[in-house]
């Protein structure tokens, strides 16, 4: 199958992924994924077993990650009310620090998606110190395109691994 | 047996007694080079830069010793290098079961009628014998069968665990006086080699030989780690690691594995590449989102920052002379290949075709710059003049990447992933024309090659 990058079908793409919750899309993935299986319950995870201010809490009632435009380190609006709601969190749990790990998806080349990813880490990164986080608590990472969230080969799963995810640690 | 192997060659007066005491400093010692009658350069040539060239029928014999042990290790060094010359496309070895004189009788002279028989236009003929305390020692002499003239010979010793190692510098040594082009079949790849789930994905530095033998890996997987590349002059690699969750550039001796972070960033730094005499490595260091080329200093440790710009700037490479930097950067909008003096001064644009053009790599020959191309969705590797003219493409995939220089600048490594499948990766070698494209078995996929210079 050739793949065109046909701009409004990775806009709907994007979408798509940003209406899911991550742990809607992990669920959906069918795949092991290390932040929204963290929970010490392997099956039937209720909110009442979360800890609170814990990786999978933020990934349930906040989200841990958002997503990019092919390219892009740019946040959409989405992203923003994400990054929005993780800094109002980052203020409950004061003593909670954040690695943002920065991801690309796997059309592009090895050492520019490194430094892509570089960018989306760090335009996560300023947009929680510009609300208000202590910079000392932020740290970033990138991870080019060796650390795929979805394995598919597709647009919408390229959509879900143009991402920032904030890693509690 | 020592008798006939050291009985007087008819040419052996012209043995020029060369680099002796700078060759015996590693395990294999170049001993004495066998220079062909006064004829210079006989008709036989091969003519590599045309695009498709037929291979010339040449006849390697295994290398003759009157002992059994010996004869044993002739056979495999006569085995080696013709795979060696088979492999580059222009050499096509013949049957050895078509051979009509037997390499016991040619100690002085082939009956050259017996060769042209079989059609075969070159001919390889060499002795093997180990001497007291194991050392090995070969010689060899290649023939121009039509014209019945001796062209080059090798006198080569070495531990007898050395040679795989001999055979490759006699198939260099024919691939040269043949092609006129140096050689590189006595060379190493270390590459990347890869297994485990996509999400998770196991990363190991890898080490073999060009021809895919004396595998070893170099790291345990426990870090990720990525594109290695090979100092220009000594076994020193530079790579990036995550040793530590902390994505940074080492530099490590591949035989005392003795290794070391480049440099004092405070952050990520990648992309890592030698200068041609390596004593510096150009790298990239992103601070707060931006990446930007620096350079160091091995000696010094002097670090020096060569791009400013809130682009993305990566990927540098340095031209053969050192006075260039090729570098990869989206500041015009795209990921685009530029070229700038290797103090950072006057950045020009050399790529403008439809795509983003990245990977830079710039020939040991100097003329030609190879690059990884995205077009369309499709990869493609290429090459084009560092001037920016006569861009060519000569691979295409669905992930094609890491384009690689063998030190004669005349054949090009790079991964590919032919399918969706990231098992798929594997190394393939192409000829700068485009043709001879052969795949390198690995044990597992595989990626990120790096050539190296040729063994000293």
């Amino acid at each position: 199958m050739r793949i065109k990058w046909l701009a409004p079908f990775a806009l709907l793409a994007i979408l798509a992924a940003c209406e899911s919750t991550p742990d809607e899309s992990a669920a959906t993935n069918g795949q092991t994924n290390e932040s929204a299986t963290d929970g010490s319950s392997g099956d039937g995870v209720s909110e009442s077993t979360v800890v609170p201010g814990s990786q999978e809490d933020l990934a349930q009632n906040v989200g841990d990650r958002v997503y990019f435009d092919f390219d892009s380190s740019v946040l959409s609006p989405e992203a923003r009310q994400t990054l929005e709601g993780q800094a109002e969190w980052l203020k409950k749990y004061a003593d909670v620090r954040f690695s943002v790990e920065g991801h690309c998806d796997e059309r592009g080349t090895r050492e520019y998606n490194l430094a892509l990813g570089e960018r989306r880490a760090a335009a996560a990164k300023n947009y929680l110190v510009a609300l208000g986080i202590d910079g000392s608590r932020l740290d970033t990472i990138s991870y080019g395109k060796e650390r795929p969230y979805a394995l598919g080969h597709d647009d919408s799963a390229w959509s879900q691994n143009r991402r920032a995810v904030s890693m509690v640690q | 047996m020592i008798s006939s192997f050291s009985r007087p060659i008819p040419s052996l007066d012209r043995v020029r007694h060369v680099a002796r005491a700078a060759a015996v400093i590693g395990a294999l010692a170049l001993i004495g080079i066998l220079n062909g009658v006064g004829a210079a350069r006989a008709e036989l040539q091969i003519e590599i830069t045309r695009g498709v060239v037929e291979p010339i029928p040449i006849a390697i014999t295994d290398f003759y010793s009157p002992s059994a042990d010996a004869s044993e290790i002739g056979r495999r060094i006569a085995s080696v290098i013709s795979k060696d010359l088979e492999r580059s496309g222009l050499f096509r070895p013949i049957d050895q079961r078509a051979f009509i004189q037997r390499p016991a009788d040619m100690l002085d002279q082939p009956r050259f009628q017996d060769w042209r028989q079989i059609n075969a236009q070159a001919l390889v003929t060499g002795q093997v014998q180990i001497e007291s305390g194991g050392r090995l020692s070969v010689e060899f002499r290649l023939w121009d069968v039509y014209a019945s003239q001796h062209l080059v010979g090798l006198r080569l010793g070495s531990a007898e665990n050395a040679w795989r190692r001999i055979a490759h510098k006699v198939a260099d040594a024919i691939y040269q006086r043949l092609t006129g082009e140096g050689g590189y079949f006595d060379t190493r790849i270390v590459y990347v080699s890869e297994s485990g789930p996509a999400s998770a994905r196991k990363k190991r530095l890898a080490i073999m030989d060009q021809d895919g033998e004396n595998f070893r890996f170099l790291t345990d997987g426990r870090a990720l780690v990525l594109t290695p590349r090979f100092s220009p002059t000594t076994q020193e690699i530079t790579y990036l690691s995550y040793e530590g969750d902390q994505p940074r550039v080492y530099l490590r001796n591949i035989d005392t594995g003795r290794q070391e972070i480049l440099g004092n960033f405070p952050g990520m730094t990648f992309a890592p590449r030698f200068s041609p005499d390596g004593n510096k490595v150009a790298l990239t260091y992103a601070k707060n989102g931006n990446s930007d080329i620096f350079s160091m200093d091995l000696r010094t440790r002097r670090v020096q920052q060569l791009t400013r710009d809130p682009s993305i700037d990566t990927s540098p490479t340095y031209s053969p002379d050192g006075s260039r930097i090729a570098f990869e950067s989206d500041r015009g909008g795209s990921q685009q290949i530029y070229v700038m003096g290797s103090d950072g001064s006057g950045v020009t644009r050399v790529s403008f075709g439809k795509g983003r053009y990245g990977t830079p790599v710039w020939s040991p020959r100097g003329d030609l710059i190879a690059f990884t191309k995205i077009s369309q969705g499709e990869f493609y590797i290429g090459v084009i003049k560092p001037d920016g003219s006569d861009e060519r493409l000569i691979a295409q995939g669905y992930l094609v990447e890491g384009p690689t220089w063998a030190p004669n600048g005349r054949v090009l490594m790079f991964f590919r992933q032919a399918s969706r499948n990231p098992d798929s990766a594997e190394l393939v070698s192409i000829d700068i024309t485009g043709q001879n494209e052969r795949v390198l078995v690995t044990s597992t996929a595989a990626s990120d090659p790096a050539w190296s210079p040729l063994i000293p």
